[in-house]
């Protein structure tokens, strides 16, 4: 069966970053395929590489990164919610003139017809958030 | 459907909105959601007096982080997060009551 998940809320907030990963990881071991994870409203925050956790800490965004590396999984960050909150990749730095770019590794900006789309193109989408 | 409740009955009223709203099926409890199922509690009164409209689920390792795995009320089924995916598959849609 093709999952897709939505993240709405931020890591070290509550727990939707935690659960979402968790549940993402049991679709996957139980054979499903994920078709998109999307991130949204303070969900992208889950898509800087600029944090630094305590080492004895779960590091929420190296593991969304790691997950995507292992399984291919296509993690697209908001691009409206993105710019209002500072996740900025190259093509995002250029066009408005911002000095750095802090996406991490594994994710992608892009729209909400990409959500739209993981909606249409999957048999469950599951939300998370707060 | 199945409808999943991430939030305390004492924070938000989501269960609230989910009870009232929601069509029979099934209610997953997740994060601080499960201290709706805890036995004695005023979650478990609300839950109770659903009448059998939904079939009830916690999520195990939600409970066991918040001390109250043995204080499950009777009636739900904890499932794991491998459970957790079975239950969305089963159902054909699935509402997350945020």
């Amino acid at each position: 069966m093709k999952f897709s998940i939505l993240i709405n809320e931020g890591p070290y907030t509550h727990q939707a970053s935690d659960s979402a990963y968790q549940f993402a990881k049991s679709v996957l071991a139980k054979g499903h395929e994920i078709f998109r994870i999307f991130f949204y409203h303070d969900g992208v925050n889950n898509a800087t590489r600029l944090t630094t956790p305590p080492q004895d800490d779960r590091n929420i965004v190296n593991r969304w990164s790691k997950l995507a590396e292992e399984n291919k999984l296509d993690l697209v960050v908001c691009v409206a919610a993105a710019q209002r909150r500072g996740i900025v990749d190259e093509g995002e730095a250029k066009r408005n003139g911002k000095d750095a770019t802090n996406l991490a590794p594994g994710f992608r900006i892009s729209g909400l017809g990409q959500l739209i789309e993981a909606g249409i193109q999957s048999d469950r989408l599951v939300t998370f958030g707060d | 459907m199945l409808n999943i409740v991430n939030k305390s009955p004492l924070d938000r009223g989501s269960l609230d909105a989910c009870l009232q709203s929601a069509e029979p099926g099934a209610i997953l409890l997740i994060e601080d959601g499960v201290y709706a199922a805890t036995r004695g509690s005023a979650g478990e009164a609300k839950l109770k007096a659903a009448g059998g409209k939904f079939k009830l689920f916690a999520l195990g390792p939600d409970m066991e982080a918040r001390g109250i795995a043995d204080r499950a009320m009777d009636g739900v089924t904890l499932v794991d997060y491998a459970g957790f995916v079975d239950l969305v598959a089963e159902y054909d849609t699935c509402q997350s009551w945020l």
